[in-house]
């Protein structure tokens, strides 16, 4: 009796015991460049509903980078339990490398695995001057367009996309008149940075360029830390609804022990409180309440789907963005005429010299 | 069974050190540099050829190697002064100049990346003098050497520096006292003593270009075709996750790099040996 006793604390010691000596639970999340301030926000907020529910303090350590990048970085052996990334291909590709997760991961959560959607919004100069309302100005002679190269960037093969896609609908479908409006917007890019952020710093920081072509969220993050005497943001008519998604790592999550608070972790991006830090952070919520009580602050815009115009990631990443893809066909055939290639006019009135606008450059 | 393997030395201990150099040299440089031809060759042959040959990477390898190899030469002749000057005269500042030579290398490289593209472009302090007058320095090819000599500099300058300052200021009197003019002594004189440090400095300046990628991507634009330099098609593959073609590549540039720098030792070692002989 006794000594079943003994055994019984023993059994429970032994699990319980970790969780309660072994201090709190470490959770990683490998994340995209412009979600540094969100999951700082989530993870407080998180750290706290989990710590009232369960009483196991949770500490959640960031990681950030080009989505590409760090995707890479977790095929390699970053030890990520959730990744949180720019677009559902860099998960594809975790779980067709390393098969970290299954091939369904994004069937697993609400939403194609997406708490928050954004779009490609434009960023344009104080006043713009250049009068650019929408994607057809972008391919007017003399206006220079900043984006980054969409072989690298998560961000910049959305815009591309947006681009494409904008083209194809007012061309009913002519996929021919797309290439033409994508090559004619390319002609108009003077610089290729290779990440979302190194783009932001080229258009605010260095003063080239008209207009920054780059996620919603991004540009509001400018403008608020340039201020509204410097920058502008224009919403296009029709723009792509970017889903940057989200997903437990299975294999490394079980490793760590740490499945269920991933779990939990990645639903908590689902609820009331996760929907309203994702909307002050400018993603937009998909839970309708939240994106009522915020619909001020983003603006009215037709939003297609990858799915819908492009068949998926896999389909878009072959025909466009892997070697040898459209992408690079544009450049190639020199199908950017000499004509329209436009130097970089700087509007940017007066703050050419570098002030840290942009807390984090990216650096290679 | 050593006869052609070593010369006597009055220091003991040839072996050891020996086997440390080769130990040291296998572990720190062969066996990473192996690793990269092992992981290329993961991919099929064909798929490897059609990778290091694509349009888009030939043009990067004539970029790389043709901007590296001006901005070796211009930091030659540039070093060549900035030795001089550092070594023959004496001016009030002289330590600070010194010390300003190495600050290309302890310069993270991005940042001066940063810098000279926002001096360069179009509302840039030099850009907005230089654009007018139809000289584009920020997104071309010519900015992508400014970067690289900028970085060169300081291996010209050393390398070269005490070579100068061992030789005597005595040797020029006594070959102007014989007659000779002054271009004659630049020339039979200083330039022979030099000569092979130069061509030390002008490999590793080279060497250090043609790896050089920080400063390079923030004033190069990266335009395909244009101006995108070898290292930044080996990251772009890398983020395609097409590691064998990264890999393949890094070979490539590493095969052609190693011949240079062999080449360029040989004629260095030639010209010592000229120099100590006749």
């Amino acid at each position: 009796m006794k000594l079943t006793t003994i055994r019984n604390c023993a059994a429970v010691a032994l699990l319980v015991g970790p969780a309660l000596f072994s201090g709190p639970v470490k959770l990683l999340n490998v994340s995209y460049d412009p979600t540094r301030e969100l999951y700082q926000d989530i993870n407080a907020a998180f750290a706290k509903q989990w710590k009232a529910k369960t009483g196991v303090d949770v500490e959640i350590s960031q990681s950030h980078g080009g989505s590409g990048k760090q995707a890479r970085s977790v095929i390699d052996g970053l030890q990520a339990d959730v990744v949180t990334l720019g677009l559902a291909y860099d998960i594809d590709s975790i779980a067709e490398h390393a098969r970290l997760l299954p091939a369904n991961w994004q069937t697993r959560l609400p939403n194609n695995s997406t708490p928050y959607t954004s779009t490609i919004v434009f960023l344009v100069r104080h006043g713009n001057p250049k009068h650019i309302k929408d994607w057809d100005d972008l391919v007017r002679p003399g206006v220079s367009v900043i984006a980054p190269n969409p072989k690298s960037s998560g961000g910049a093969r959305w815009a591309y996309l947006a681009a494409w896609g904008y083209a194809l609908k007012k061309n009913n479908g002519d996929d021919r008149k797309a290439r033409e409006f994508v090559t004619r917007l390319y002609g108009n890019v003077p610089v290729l940075d290779s990440g979302a952020r190194g783009s932001t710093t080229t258009f605010a920081q260095r003063g080239i360029g008209d207009v920054l072509l780059g996620w919603e969220n991004e540009a509001f993050l400018a403008l608020n830390e340039l201020g509204k005497d410097k920058v502008e943001v224009v919403t296009p008519s029709i723009s792509i609804l970017a889903e940057p998604p989200v997903a437990v790592v299975d294999r490394i999550a079980a490793k760590h022990g740490t499945t269920q608070v991933a779990r939990a972790y990645l639903e908590f991006l689902y609820t009331p409180e996760g929907q309203e830090i994702g909307a002050r952070h400018y993603y937009r919520p998909r839970s309708p309440e939240v994106a009522a009580k915020y619909a001020s602050r983003f603006a009215k815009v037709q939003l297609f789907t990858i799915d819908e115009l492009f068949g998926g990631w896999q389909k878009a990443q072959k025909r466009h963005f892997d070697d040898g893809g459209v992408f690079d066909q544009i450049y190639l055939h020199k199908e950017i005429g000499r004509a329209g290639f436009n130097l970089p006019t700087s509007g940017g009135a007066g703050f050419n010299l570098p002030t840290p606008v942009c807390r984090h450059v990216f650096v290679a | 069974m050593s006869i052609s393997f070593k010369k006597p030395s009055i220091l003991p201990g040839f072996w050891p050190a020996f086997s440390y150099t080769i130990l040291y040299l296998s572990l720190i440089v062969l066996i990473p540099l192996s690793a990269i031809f092992l992981k290329s060759l993961t991919s099929s042959w064909s798929h490897l050829w059609q990778v290091v040959t694509s349009p888009e990477v030939v043009a990067s390898y004539r970029l790389s190697f043709g901007a590296s190899f001006v901005a070796g030469l211009v930091s030659v002749v540039v070093g060549f002064l900035v030795a001089w000057v550092l070594v023959r005269y004496q001016f009030p500042g002289k330590a600070l100049a010194d010390a300003l030579v190495d600050l290309p290398f302890a310069l993270p490289t991005a940042v001066a990346g940063i810098a000279l593209t926002s001096l360069y472009t179009d509302n840039g302090w030099l850009g907005r003098y230089l654009v007018p007058l139809g000289i584009k320095v920020a997104f071309t090819p010519l900015g992508v050497m400014v970067a690289l000599t900028f970085i060169g500099l300081p291996f010209v300058v050393r390398s070269v520096q005490p070579v100068l300052a061992d030789a005597d200021a005595e040797l020029e009197e006594a070959a102007a006292s014989l007659g000779a003019s002054r271009w004659q002594v630049f020339r039979l004189v200083i330039f022979p003593i030099v000569r092979p440090a130069l061509l030390t400095g002008f490999a590793l300046a080279f060497a250090r270009a043609l790896g050089e990628y920080g400063s390079v991507i923030f004033i190069a634009g990266n335009m395909p075709m244009k101006t995108e330099i070898t290292p930044l098609l080996i990251v772009t593959k890398l983020e395609q996750y097409d590691y064998a073609g990264a890999t393949a590549i890094a070979a490539v540039m590493l095969t052609a790099s190693f011949l240079l720098l062999l080449a360029i030792n040989t004629i260095e070692r030639r010209t010592r040996r000229f120099m100590v002989t006749g």
